[in-house]
């Protein structure tokens, strides 16, 4: 792997930037992912391309890494017109690519994963560990990456599984590497580690895409920032020239939304219970363990933590999908420990789902029966004269209305949901659990992967029918909404509630160590 | 919209359309390899086909075909691989043969016990797949493959032994002898040859129309309004759209799937009454392979009960037509199992091309319309 510094250049030459991106043009259906985009990005800095989620950061990536083409525009690699019909290509190309979810297989070494798909073999089609783990070691070294190389994927940190994606990259020799969001799984001291390795990898002459949107990282870890708002090149700055309301506001096209509570009228009558829930995993192992919470009428509870902690669990627990080996839960007073989903949804209980293409849509199915999903035993979906049938008026009707109070764009709602872009189908999901007027909402990460403006629409939502005596479970990862939203804060780490937070008194930063476990403070909420 | 809707009945007849000209033309290769003239071949079928009497074959066979294409559907609906129609099928045969035989009723009421104790039998026997998938997460594949075994080679084998007409089979006896005691003709369901002749000549040669056909017809519309208006048929294509989805929107996975296993077997149940209303009894010969050809039905249908129903006379065609053959020496009769099989793959491959073409348009059409919608 041999890398040569690029201090040669004379300064203020007029080098040819690394990549050039010109007029690029994508389509998806019903969105125009990336509208006539350019981006110029100079050998050895750390570029980042910012914008909300939807603004098109994504689409560009895949089409600069090969995994999509694009449907319009050129691409020049230091002034040579390419195009990539895979991510192979743009591999040997010298373009690596940092997913955002991790690609390695657990059991493997992290030698064993840096090598996998590159494996360098020797003479009878043996792999050849000696000059894999040698070059592995020349390649932490010329980045300032350590990593054990025997150390089994699983038994290391986020941080440490995100440097070994980026050395997986660096190994099949990328001189320009894409970091997809990389800060999105990473607590805030580990986030500050990753900056120190970027700028170890620029130091060293890699050249850096940072997708992000997030702007305080941006500002303090890029060179220059490009910012892209509804699939269009909104403008190419320097951090020194902009301030994070400069930026918000490129971003955004207005001002930037904070969610914020107005008022306070949280009821004394309980929504959702837990008394020492204990869900156990298939090792009978506890994954959420001896859980204690209430939420209030018009309450929103948020529950921080890192993914894994067991939050997914404790939603399944609510929900009715996950058994629970001990404890008790109530709904609005009953006890419904016992009882089956369809009962707790008719009951009052509506959920949004984390992933709303996996838990959330039928995608090859109409937006009107996708709408009446968790909703199809009540009216108008179903009931009145003839309960065993589905009402196929009443359905569309209601999609109707879902489509112009929650403003869903689709041409009618006949289309399969797989043609609405996320934004939309969240806010067709969001749309259906609330006009369906629940007294108990588990929120999981409603606003994940969506545009600001479905984001502010969605909080707007919430806050609406809080104040209406909705009793919210707001599970999260962005710590903006956590803390804008909830009235009280709780941590989950280790299936466990270390911590119950006043959301008006902690800062990212405190609430980072209790997510890690690097403080705890047993209590209960 | 109307020219929409042209458009995606066109759309959705493209595929089938296109399996099937591939398929005579594959199939003509062969034909040719063999030393046999296509033409003359197809010919031969064609005109033998258009024969009214021949064509009462074809709607006998395409009945229990379609009836078990429906079995099928039902299980892939969602997700389910419903192996079992064939050991259901025959099982439920068998015993509605011996209660038909042992009760004398009415007409109606004999030939309506008939198929509720075929549907029960049928619905009981896949129920016992479910259960397992339910209760042991067995998976249904296996295990119907199993049932099968036990039903055709261990319990029908058994049960006609113990079931036979005057309690032993007279070794003289010619094999009308053998099977299960004849039941009485009130239990048998009359043919329909008059409804036909409604609109046809009379039929000759003794030819007769089932009157299952009716009952396969039923079948249909019964599964179309199931699958497509009723709840029980949302949480079952939801589950096998998007399983997860489906469970946090509050249908029970384990209801669902031991719900569709035993109504594919109720379904099953019935594939084999026109054979019992011709024989008017069980015996050793009684038809088999229709569980498995029901599959094949259910694939090119696309689970649909029109695309089922185009698929089992396609299939009932080629079986019945094929026939001539050998009486003409054209070709060799075994071309129809190519010519099947090659329909079959030439479907798949054809469904998923004009799946995706659909999916694009569709994009292109939503968007298109949002674009306008902007300005």
């Amino acid at each position: 792997m041999g890398y040569q510094p690029h201090s040669l250049h004379i300064q203020g030459e007029a080098l040819a930037p690394a990549i050039e991106l010109i007029g690029i043009t994508k389509r998806f259906p019903g969105v125009l992912a990336n509208d006539n985009v350019n981006l110029t990005v100079e050998e050895g800095e750390i570029h980042a391309v910012c914008g909300e989620n939807g603004a098109g950061k994504s689409t560009l990536m895949k089409i600069l890494y090969g995994m999509q083409p694009a449907d319009e525009g050129t691409m020049n690699l230091f002034s040579e017109r390419r195009t990539f019909q895979s991510p192979n290509e743009a591999i040997e190309a010298g373009i690596g690519m940092v997913h955002q979810h991790f690609m390695l297989a657990n059991q493997l070494t992290v030698l064993e994963n840096v090598i996998l798909g590159a494996e360098p073999t020797q003479r009878g089609g043996l792999i050849d560990f000696d000059s894999a783990s040698e070059h592995l070691e020349e390649v932490g070294k010329a980045y300032g990456l350590t990593v054990d190389p025997f150390d089994l994927v699983e038994s290391l940190s986020v941080g440490e599984r995100q440097r070994v994606e980026i050395i997986k990259v660096l190994f099949r020799g990328a001189k320009i590497l894409i970091f997809d969001e990389p800060t999105a799984v990473l607590v805030p001291q580990e986030v500050e580690e990753l900056f120190r390795n970027m700028r170890e990898l620029k130091a060293n002459g890699a050249t850096i895409i940072f997708i992000d949107h997030k702007l305080e990282e941006v500002l303090e870890i890029a060179d220059t920032i490009t910012v892209l708002r509804q699939g269009k090149t909104v403008a190419t700055v320097k951090p020194s020239d902009v301030s994070a309301t400069d930026l918000a506001e490129l971003m955004v096209g207005s001002e930037l939304p904070k969610p914020q509570i107005t008022d306070t009228k949280i009821s004394e009558a309980i929504g959702i219970q837990l008394d020492n829930v204990t869900v156990l995993d298939e090792d009978e192992r506890p994954i959420v363990d001896a859980v204690s919470l209430e939420v209030r009428q018009g309450e929103i509870l948020g529950i921080a933590g890192v993914e894994g902690n067991g939050q997914h669990e404790l939603v399944g627990a609510i929900l009715g999908t996950q058994k629970i080996s001990t404890g008790s839960i109530f709904m609005t007073g009953d006890d419904i420990s016992n009882t089956s989903v369809r009962s707790r949804r008719e009951n009052g209980l509506g959920y949004i789902p984390q992933d709303r293409q996996e838990e959330g849509l039928l995608l090859t199915a109409p937006l009107w029966e996708n709408a009446a999903l968790g909703h199809q035993t009540v009216k108008p979906f179903s009931g009145g004269w003839n309960q065993w049938f589905i009402d196929r008026e009443g359905s569309r009707s209601q999609t109707e209305r879902i489509r112009s109070e929650f403003d869903v764009r689709t041409p009618n709602v006949e289309v399969s949901a797989h043609a609405l872009s996320g934004g939309n189908q969240q806010k067709l999901i969001v749309g259906r659990e609330m006009v369906s007027e629940p007294s108990v909402l588990v929120a999981s990460h409603p606003t994940r992967g969506i545009d600001v403006g479905a984001q502010a629409s969605v909080w707007e939502q919430i806050r609406q029918a809080r104040s209406q005596g909705l009793a919210t479970l707001l599970i999260s990862a962005d710590l903006d909404e956590l803390i804008g939203l909830s009235d009280r804060i709780v941590v989950m780490f280790r299936g466990r509630i270390v911590a119950q937070l006043d959301p008006s008194e902690i800062t990212p930063r405190s609430l980072g160590a209790y997510m890690t476990g690097a403080t705890t403070d047993e209590g209960s909420a | 919209m109307k020219n929409e809707t042209i458009r995606r009945i066109m759309l959705a007849l493209a595929a089938p359309f296109a399996a099937v000209v591939f398929a005579t033309i594959a199939s003509s290769i062969f034909l040719l390899i063999a030393g046999s003239n296509p033409f003359t071949a197809y010919g031969d079928m064609f005109e033998y086909g258009s024969r009214l009497e021949i064509q009462v074959d074809i709607l006998n066979r395409a009945t229990p075909l379609y009836i078990s294409g429906v079995a099928a559907a039902i299980g892939f609906r969602m997700n389910l691989f419903n192996i079992g129609v064939e050991g259901q099928y025959r099982l439920a045969a068998i015993v509605a043969a011996y209660v038909g035989a042992s009760v004398s009723l009415p007409g109606v009421l004999h030939v309506g016990l008939i198929l509720i104790v075929a549907m029960l039998v049928g619905g009981a026997y896949s129920g016992v797949a479910g259960v397992l998938k339910v209760t042991r997460g067995v998976n249904e594949v296996i295990s119907t493959i199993m049932l099968n075994a036990i039903a055709i080679s261990g319990l029908i084998a058994w049960l006609v032994r113990e079931w036979q007409a005057g309690g032993s089979v007279d070794a003289t006896a010619t094999n009308l002898g053998v099977g299960t005691e004849p039941i009485d003709e009130s239990g048998l369901i009359p043919n329909i040859n008059s409804w036909l002749e409604l609109f046809t000549r009379e039929i000759g040669k003794g030819k007769e129309l089932t009157g299952v056909f009716l009952v396969a017809v039923a079948v249909g519309i019964l599964y179309h309004i199931l699958i497509n208006r009723t709840r029980f048929g949302f949480d079952l294509r939801a589950t096998g759209i998007n399983p997860f989805a489906a469970r946090v929107g509050g249908v029970s996975d384990k209801k669902m799937v031991l719900g569709a296993m035993v109504l594919s077997g109720v379904v099953a149940g019935l594939v084999g009454m026109a054979e019992i209303a011709k024989l008017g009894r069980f015996n050793p010969n009684f038809v088999g392979g229709l569980g498995f050809a029901g599959i094949a039905v259910a694939l090119l249908g696309r689970n649909h009960p029109g695309g089922i129903a185009i698929g089992a006379l396609l299939f009932a065609f080629l079986d019945t037509a094929s026939g001539v053959l050998q009486v003409t020496g054209s070709a060799s009769r075994e071309i129809v199992f190519i010519m099947q099989g090659i329909i079959l793959l030439a479907a798949v491959i054809a469904y998923e091309v004009v799946q995706r073409f659909r999916i694009r348009e569709e994009a292109r059409l939503a968007s298109a319309l949002l674009e306008g919608d902007a300005q």
